[in-house]
């Protein structure tokens, strides 16, 4: 089985990695555009190894109020995935989905409910593009989901990251709407045997 | 006013007033602050797991309680703390989703938590303040020359210990 060494990953191994995260993320792009019935862009992923230090500085820095909404992946795969949107982004999603005035900054229950399965539906489609891609099996959790600050939130996957090594290798999507007022990005972070794996079904 | 030092996930550093400790946006992590009000130093480790000796990979001592508390001291009383001295005040630990399954990485913040007090409590050094647990975010910031600790957490108001 192909094996990963964090400090010394091949380009070959990058270019790999940076088309799942092309292929997961636009799937799931393609997903948020049919729903905000909207023409939505995506970044070139990017795969980054990360010092933990570094990590929030991916989504805006550690302070930068997001929304998480975090699946834990196992079977064939261990991981996470992780959907963050700026909090001000999750607004104006909920109320172009909902129908409410742009300028609303408020969340009810039911509506913190809804963003939470807009969630699942769009991280459903990044991962179940990447189990058809790969032909691996990849059982996800419920959504979980978090209003803070990014640092905070990314204190989850990252402890996970820390019981095997100093860095978190990431791949990661940033996306936009097209008047920029929807904004976020698509996180996967595989355990370190997972990169194997995924490496190794697609011949690597 | 002395600079605003900036310590990183599974870091730390050490401080004398005027200058100020800061963590951004503790989640399950805990940032301990021990403190020398004599000397008016301080030291902020931001440790992300409970324990090193469960880990293979340990180099980074700042990334765990047992060992980045023992770092953190080191690096005090080469600036002139006195160990004897210390007083401790700790936050974080949260646990940030409300995970419904009982798996055991998901209790890592408390675990964390507990972890912490212990090693404080086995090397004698008192905890004055605290603010851990529940379910939110905290970004922390330590003042030498007061001895206060800023805990501040979105839509909550500002908390000083």
């Amino acid at each position: 089985m192909s094996n990963i060494n964090l400090d010394n990953i091949d380009s070959m191994q990058v270019d790999v990695l940076k088309e799942i995260g092309n292929i997961g993320a636009g799937n799931a792009t393609t997903a948020l555009s049919t729903m905000v019935n909207g023409k939505v862009d995506m970044n070139v992923p990017k795969v980054a190894l990360l010092e933990f230090k570094d990590l929030p500085d991916t989504v805006g820095g550690a302070e930068n109020i997001v929304v998480g909404i975090l699946i834990t992946l196992e079977g064939e795969i261990n991981g996470m995935m992780m959907f963050m949107m700026e909090q001000k982004s999750a607004y104006r999603l909920v109320n172009i989905l909902l129908g409410k005035p742009p300028e609303d900054e408020s969340f009810t229950e039911m509506e913190l409910s809804a963003l939470k399965e807009i969630g699942n539906i769009i991280a459903g489609a990044y991962l179940s593009s990447l189990s058809t891609l790969t032909g691996i099996r990849i059982d996800a959790s419920v959504p979980y989901m978090s209003i803070d600050m990014a640092g905070a939130i990314l204190s989850v996957p990252a402890i996970e990251f820390g019981k095997v090594g100093d860095k978190a290798l990431i791949i990661e999507t940033q996306f936009s709407k097209d008047d920029s007022d929807v904004n976020g990005y698509f996180i996967l972070i595989p355990s370190l045997e997972s990169y194997g794996v995924i490496l190794s079904s697609l011949g690597l | 006013m002395g600079k605003l030092i900036k310590v990183g996930m599974a870091d730390l550093n050490v401080c004398t007033t005027p200058d100020a400790l800061t963590t951004l946006g503790l989640g399950s992590c805990v940032g301990i602050v021990l403190y020398d009000s004599l000397k008016k130093t301080a030291g902020m480790v931001h440790v992300m797991l409970p324990d090193s000796t469960k880990i293979k990979n340990n180099e980074n001592t700042a990334k765990f309680a047992d060992t980045g508390i023992d770092a953190l001291i080191d690096k005090m009383v080469s600036i002139g703390a006195s160990k004897s001295r210390l007083i401790a005040k700790i936050a974080g630990g949260a646990q940030m989703f409300a995970f419904s399954s009982n798996n055991d990485m998901l209790r890592i913040g408390e675990r964390n938590t507990e972890a912490s007090k212990l090693k404080l409590k086995s090397l004698g050094i008192r905890i004055i303040a605290e603010d851990t647990g529940l379910d939110y975010g905290r970004t922390i910031e330590f003042y030498p020359e007061t001895g206060e600790l800023h805990v501040k957490s979105v839509g909550k108001p500002l908390k000083v210990m």
